[in-house]
């Protein structure tokens, strides 16, 4: 059972590492959403470490869910998910594995990059640490939340916009805590709170999640 | 050893089939016959698991396959439509991993073997975005030689298929079938193993 | 009596059966709504007495509470169908969870909008962030999503599933989206739209749960009548709806 959720994580990896455009288009579309606030809000170095946090987890939001549209997407097509459905373990523990691929191929990389961009909009050194580690917490929530939904849109039309509509709503848990911590650390609040609720987010999410993926994908291979 | 009684199929709100009955013991073929849009494939599906029907249950070896899940699907072989089969994988890296998902782990050298014999020497390492239809065919099929699966699932396994791989497949089908394996299958091709109880399934009216 | 045995409540699940029953139910429903309304109506706004602070303008509290209870109980309701449909495969589950999704909606949308037109008086702009009209806003969006989904489904039956797995991930949800807004707004010093400002004359009371009950039976109403032709749709190759097509449609 182990051998073939490593076997899956090896395979997606690999995959990944011969398409690399994918990974680098999530991660660009990070950067340039991100790049955008500035010459939207305009360059005032208050206003934008005030509003950083946000935009940071908002972005993230934005990336991770873009790319949620080819989690089963490509699988689907070649028949390889099917093979996935009719596989000697239980479905769930394949799909935790791609999930685990998906967040190690685009969440990992926007927790990497958010310290750039939180330098590039004026945070302080404090609320940039800070920030990288709520993103680090966060970002498998949105991949395991955001699996669910791709498998629901899986060859539906409208997939990609439908898959926004139903994702984004169940994110907003994963936004408040994720950017409020920030502003409760420079409020003198303290973020610990903020950062175990966000870790628990996570973990019922990735106890909840791989079940639910897969009674969606079996729905939408039926 | 498996068995189905009273299948039926909705698609959409048309019902495709219903009241399918079917029997298979070890060392029987059973051949899937139907018009294009009679459901063969939807039956083939339901056989595997992956699609629910609408009425009736399948056993095998007497319990539910949907009692059964995971140890029902390790004793299947199911190949499809969709190969299964990564463009950006090798047809060595496809095999192992298909192999692996499949419950029955196989070692490098098994797998070189396997896609020698499936004839594909000489094109083991190349990405399957490179190889030909046919030979994309042939990587999935050499999960054949490989597995240790009891019951084989094949929707149309001829396809696209040249001569000489034809009679390999049917080569590699009859043994299976005389060590007692079972297959289903649907196809156009006429295909008759000898010393082994074959039966029809005639899905809407016959042609 | 026939109505306490465990089969009679096992066979209302049929659509078959079912289908007339709710035909006579929808119409009582229906006429205990509009009676309770013009009752909850005219003792909330000619009865009650108006606040010593939010003079008159409290009034819309009588129908933006009331709608507020409902949208988010009929959200619960119909994730429970969904998921019973889900779990036993009944079918009428799965079908009254689509007929209550267009009412859930529509009463999510009305509690907004009565919530931005207590919001003007009270503060001085229709809208203002404050916990439950933002989780009012995120329940609307849940509603939609739900209802997207169904509708871009071909196949009437992955469709009914996946929205019923879609609404068992939202009950899962709602909680901790609610927890979640609360603790946003707590942290960002909101104001609230508050019953609790207001002293509850008995016929203040009087006049929110009659309107409670209104809206619930009109809701009722609405979910049966639209179950009942979902009903139809839904089983228009069964041999009943043929030949009660053929008799005349009754």
């Amino acid at each position: 059972m182990i051998e073939a959720m490593r076997w899956m994580l090896w395979r997606e990896i690999a995959l990944a590492m011969r398409r690399k455009t994918e990974v680098l288009t999530t991660l660009f579309f990070f950067i340039i959403v991100v790049s955008l606030f500035p010459l939207g809000v305009g360059p005032e170095k208050e206003t934008l470490s005030q509003i950083a946090p946000g935009v940071l987890w908002v972005a993230a939001l934005l990336a991770s869910m873009l790319s949620l549209n080819r989690l089963y997407a490509e699988d689907y097509l070649d028949g390889t998910l099917e093979q996935f459905l009719l596989g000697a373990q239980p479905l769930a523990l394949l799909v935790f594995s791609k999930i685990l691929a998906h967040w190690l191929l685009t969440g990992l990389p926007l927790v990497l990059m958010s310290p750039v961009l939180g330098m590039q909009l004026g945070l302080d050194v404090d609320s940039i640490l800070l920030m990288a580690l709520t993103l680090l917490i966060g970002t498998p929530a949105l991949s395991l939340i955001g699996s669910v939904g791709a498998g629901l849109t899986l060859g539906v039309r409208g997939g990609g916009v439908l898959l926004a509509l139903l994702v984004l709503p169940l994110y907003i848990p994963v936004l408040i805590f994720g950017s409020g911590a920030v502003d409760a650390a420079r409020t003198g609040v303290g973020a610990d709170a903020h950062l175990s609720i966000l870790g628990a987010i996570s973990v019922l999410a990735a106890l909840l999640a791989p079940w639910a993926s897969a009674a969606a994908l079996r729905i939408s291979l039926d | 050893m498996l068995k189905a009684a009273g299948l039926e199929c909705m698609r959409g709100d048309r019902i495709l089939f219903s009241n399918v009955k079917l029997e298979l013991d070890a060392g029987e073929l059973l051949h899937v016959k139907g018009l294009n849009g009679s459901g063969k494939t939807s039956l083939i599906r339901m056989l595997c698991g992956l699609v629910m029907p609408n009425a009736g249950e399948i056993f095998w070896g007497g319990e539910s396959i949907s009692d059964l899940k995971e140890d029902y699907l390790a004793n299947l072989l199911y190949i499809g439509h969709h190969l299964g089969v990564k463009a950006e994988l090798t047809g060595l890296e496809n095999l192992k991993i298909n192999a692996a998902l499949g419950g029955h782990p196989i070692s490098e050298d098994q797998a070189w073997d396997a896609l020698e014999k499936i004839g594909l020497r000489g094109r083991e390492d190349l990405p399957a975005k490179v190889l030909s239809q046919g030979q994309k065919r042939r990587v999935a099929l050499a999960r054949m030689l490989v597995t240790k699966a009891k019951l084989w699932i094949l929707d149309e396994p001829f396809t696209a298929l040249d001569v000489d791989a034809v009679k390999m497949l049917e080569g590699v089908l009859n043994d299976h079938l005389h060590q007692g394996g079972m297959v289903i299958l649907t196809t156009h091709q006429a295909y008759t193993p000898p010393k082994t109880t074959v039966k029809y399934l005639q899905l809407g009216e016959a042609t | 009596m026939q109505i306490f045995t465990k089969a009679f409540w096992l066979q209302l699940s049929s659509p078959k059966v079912f289908y007339p029953v709710a035909g006579k139910l929808a119409p009582w429903f229906a006429i205990a709504a509009a009676i309770l309304f013009v009752i909850g109506l005219y003792v909330g706004f000619f009865v009650a007495p108006p606040d010593y602070q939010q003079k008159d303008s409290y009034r819309i509290m009588f129908i933006h509470v009331p709608l507020a209870w409902m949208a988010m109980f009929v959200y619960i309701v119909m994730c429970g169908y969904a998921a019973i449909g889900l779990i036993w495969k009944t079918r009428l589950s799965t079908m009254m969870a689509s007929a209550l999704a267009p009412t859930g909606a529509m009463l999510t949308f009305l509690g907004l909008w009565t919530g931005a037109l207590w919001g003007k008086p009270t503060w001085g702009a229709y809208w203002v962030w404050d916990a439950r009209l933002t989780s009012f806003l995120i329940l609307l969006f849940l509603y939609m999503g739900y209802m997207a989904l169904e509708n871009a489904i071909d196949d009437p039956q992955r469709a009914s599933r996946a929205s019923a797995l879609l609404g068992l991930v939202g009950i899962v949800n709602i909680p901790i989206i609610y927890f979640s807004v609360k603790w946003w707004n707590t942290l960002h010093q909101g104001m609230s739209v508050s019953t609790s400002g207001i002293s509850m004359e008995p016929s203040m009371k009087i006049a929110m749960f009659t309107l409670a009950f209104a809206v619930w039976f009109y809701t009722i109403a609405i979910a049966l009548t639209r179950v009942r032709s979902i009903i139809l749709e839904r089983e228009r190759h069964a041999a009943w709806v043929v030949d009660l097509a053929k008799a005349g449609g009754r």
